[in-house]
């Protein structure tokens, strides 16, 4: 395993969904059920039984919208608000109209949520206005019962490929793809009618504090190759500037986590334990406040359940030690840290792009199309925001019907050849090099850089020598890098997606001159928020090769927002503080 | 430029008495997301070849033998 063999093959498909973790299973079966004739292919850089965000499980689902509880008006309300107001709400309110259903089928494949005495899902709230988060006691089931799904609907599933490239035809639509095999470097053409992005966030942009290139809050397969190929394909990526940044544990960048534990009565505190933030729901004004405190003399922060009685603690480390990041139990016993005893230091995360917490993504619209026709994209990766694994799962259905229904009424594209030689060349390079720089070094050379240059609070001046600096690592890999065998051709070629993804964040960060979405966008030489210049979306695209960005207008509300409501996340400090 | 061999202590360790590898069991090499375990041509019992691990652990929880054990990278212990 892992030395090179020289290979080229052709894959001919219908539907070619690309990332098998959340969205991309759900995309398959959908586009299958609609249309078990067509030919539907799951590719995954890992192994889809174990892939993705939730390869080992969930502790809840952050964003339900169940009846009885919330209204899709209300949440497409709070999420409008929660990001400041730069939402086409089309998308969001059909993602809060669809999702019930969806729970319904995920509880009938065997994923099962919390109920009440009476059989009813039963919710709890975390956000700062509604009520939206259904735990899952049995959260480790989840990957296990979409595998089973996969298997039953004879979905064909293509493991260790990495996607590279997408394949666009003269007519400028979507053809299909590119990939490569991470244990051998064979070479793959799949082409396609239509193709579904489900490539996950960008998580591994900046670099956590440790120093370890894969201590990520995100599952470090998601490296933004999904940003990266979208971008190459000419198509248009939402409101980058928008970082995800996250409240974690310090050092184990594990979520802390206010879903799980608030509502049992814990709560983010400061050094003198006093709450600080009126609403633990993740948003940038709420990191902005975990910023400020963090940075004070009442800093560090901490979340705080050592008020709260041992059986209840108990029963929250049930859930936080066993489902969704369970080697967390392993970091606090390696430290002697009870939770019954002392508070746990918290930190926030390095940047990313993620619509799934933030609303970083390749731009669609409520049938989850991006810009390029027939290509798809949903979940983290996709510009829908806030939209957690519910919205992954949701989304990628929307995905997958509507795709598998564009196929039916399409010839299967021409592609061009001479772009698959090219970009065969361009992969294989660095396999080609007897000597240089590993991919390791220039992974957390560019990576650092991302730390120093582009992370909030942002600075033009700062940013630019970033760019400077992220081009000549550029100027490396397109010459030095080397691969010694296919494991590190996988990671090579990831680092490049890193870069494009650093490149388009520092361009995206410069073209907003205002300060919005709270610490995710805080510029320091514009800190004011600019409503009368800045209140659209930025779409951000590949023109002759280089990066460009434009104003994009919000699309007309369904769901009008009063004045006073508007500003409701901006009120999120705890009013008796200073 | 010549490469050099720089050492770490790596994450995930098998327990080479319970580990089946030799009765062909590939199971945590399979699964982990991140590809970092491979089956060793000397021993012929499972490793971590790479250090790159999320300690995300369904390489220990998938181990029919219960031979992995996963432990907090050293730079984040
Ligand atoms: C630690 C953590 C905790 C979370 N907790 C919650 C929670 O409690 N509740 C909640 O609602 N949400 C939670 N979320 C968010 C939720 O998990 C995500 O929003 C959702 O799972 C995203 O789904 P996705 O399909 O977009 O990405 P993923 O499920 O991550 O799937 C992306 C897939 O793409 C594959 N891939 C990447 N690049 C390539 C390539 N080049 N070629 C082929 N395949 C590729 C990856 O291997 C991966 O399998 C959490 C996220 C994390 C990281
Ligand atoms: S899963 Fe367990 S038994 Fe199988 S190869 Fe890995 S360590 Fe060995
Ligand atoms: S803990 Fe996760 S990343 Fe590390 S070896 Fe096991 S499966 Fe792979």
């Amino acid at each position: 395993m892992d030395n090179f063999v020289e290979g080229l093959s052709e894959v001919t498909c219908d539907v070619l969904v690309i990332g098998g973790g959340t969205a991309g299973p759900m995309a398959a079966l959908k586009a299958k059920q609609k249309n078990p004739a067509l030919n539907v292919v799951l590719l995954e850089k890992a192994n889809v039984k174990r892939s993705g965000a939730i390869c080992m499980g969930m502790d809840g689902l952050n964003n339900a919208v169940v009846p009885g509880y919330a209204t899709p008006e209300q949440y497409t309300k709070e999420i409008t608000i929660a990001n400041d107001g730069i939402v086409d709400q089309a998308p969001v309110f059909k993602y809060a109209s669809r999702c019930y259903d969806i729970i319904q089928e995920l509880d009938r494949f065997g994923i099962r949520f919390q109920k009440n005495a009476n059989g009813d899902f039963d919710l709890k709230k975390v956000h700062h206005l509604g009520t939206y988060v259904l735990p899952m006691p049995n959260g480790d089931t989840v990957k296990k019962a979409l595998y089973r799904q996969i298997k039953r609907e004879r979905i064909l599933v293509s493991n260790r490929f990495m996607a590279t490239r997408l394949l666009t035809a003269s007519d400028g639509r979507i053809a299909g793809a590119t990939a490569v095999n991470t244990r051998t470097a064979e070479f793959l053409v799949l082409r396609a009618k239509t193709v579904i992005l489900c490539m996950g966030a960008a998580g591994r942009l900046g670099l956590p504090h440790s120093g370890y290139l894969f201590g990520t809050y995100e599952n470090p397969t998601n490296s933004g190759d999904g940003y990266a190929m979208a971008y190459h394909a000419g198509a248009a990526l939402a409101n980058l500037e928008c970082y995800q940044i996250n409240p974690l544990i310090k050092d184990y960048n594990g979520p802390a986590c206010a879903y799980v534990a608030g509502p049992f009565g814990a709560y983010t505190a400061n050094s003198e334990g006093n709450r600080f933030i009126e609403s633990d729901y993740w948003s940038g004004q709420m990191m902005q406040e975990f910023y400020n405190e963090l940075q004070s003399g009442k800093g560090p922060v901490f979340l705080k359940l050592n008020h709260l009685h041992a059986d209840t603690v108990g029963e929250i480390e049930e859930i936080l030690h066993k489902v969704e990041r369970p080697s967390r139990g392993r970091f606090h016993q390696a430290r002697g840290t009870d939770y019954r005893e002392k508070m746990i230091e918290m930190h926030i995360s390095e940047i990313g792009f993620c619509s799934g917490h933030s609303a970083s993504g390749v731009f669609v619209d409520e049938f989850a199309r991006t810009t390029v026709p027939g290509l798809y994209a949903a979940g983290d990766m996709a510009s829908v925001p806030h939209n957690y694994m519910l919205g992954a799962f949701t989304n990628g259905a929307v995905a997958g019907e509507h795709a598998a229904e564009v196929a039916l009424e399409t010839d299967l594209p021409d592609f061009d050849s001479e772009f698959v030689k090219a970009e065969r060349k361009r992969v294989l390079a660095p396999t080609r090099r007897e000597d240089g720089i590993p991919p390791n070094q220039l992974e957390y050379k560019t990576r650092r850089l991302v730390n120093d240059y582009l992370q909030p609070p942002k600075v033009t001046a700062r940013m630019r020598i970033g760019q400077a600096r992220l081009a000549e690592v550029r100027d490396d890999l397109e010459t030095a890098l080397v691969a010694r065998n296919a494991h590190e051709l996988m990671r090579s070629l990831e680092v490049s997606s890193i870069l494009d993804c650093a490149d388009m964040a520092a361009h995206a960060s410069l073209f907003r001159t205002e300060s919005r979405w709270g610490l995710y966008h805080n510029r320091v030489d514009y800190p004011k928020k600019d409503d009368d210049n800045w209140f659209c979306h930025t779409l951000l695209r590949k023109v002759d090769g280089r990066l460009v960005s434009e104003k994009r207008p919000i699309q007309p509300y369904i769901v009008p927002i009063e004045n006073e409501e508007r500003t409701a996340y901006d009120r999120l400090r705890v009013s008796n503080q200073a | 430029m010549p490469l050099a061999f720089s050492p770490t202590t790596v994450p995930v360790v098998v327990d080479e008495a319970k580990c089946i590898a030799d009765k062909g069991c590939t199971v945590c090499v399979d699964v982990c997301p991140l590809d970092v375990l491979r089956i060793s041509d000397l021993t012929g019992k499972a490793h971590m070849k790479f250090d790159e691990c999320w300690y995300c652990m369904p390489c220990e929880k998938d181990c029919p033998t219960g031979a992995v054990t996963v432990n907090i990278p050293y730079l984040l212990r």
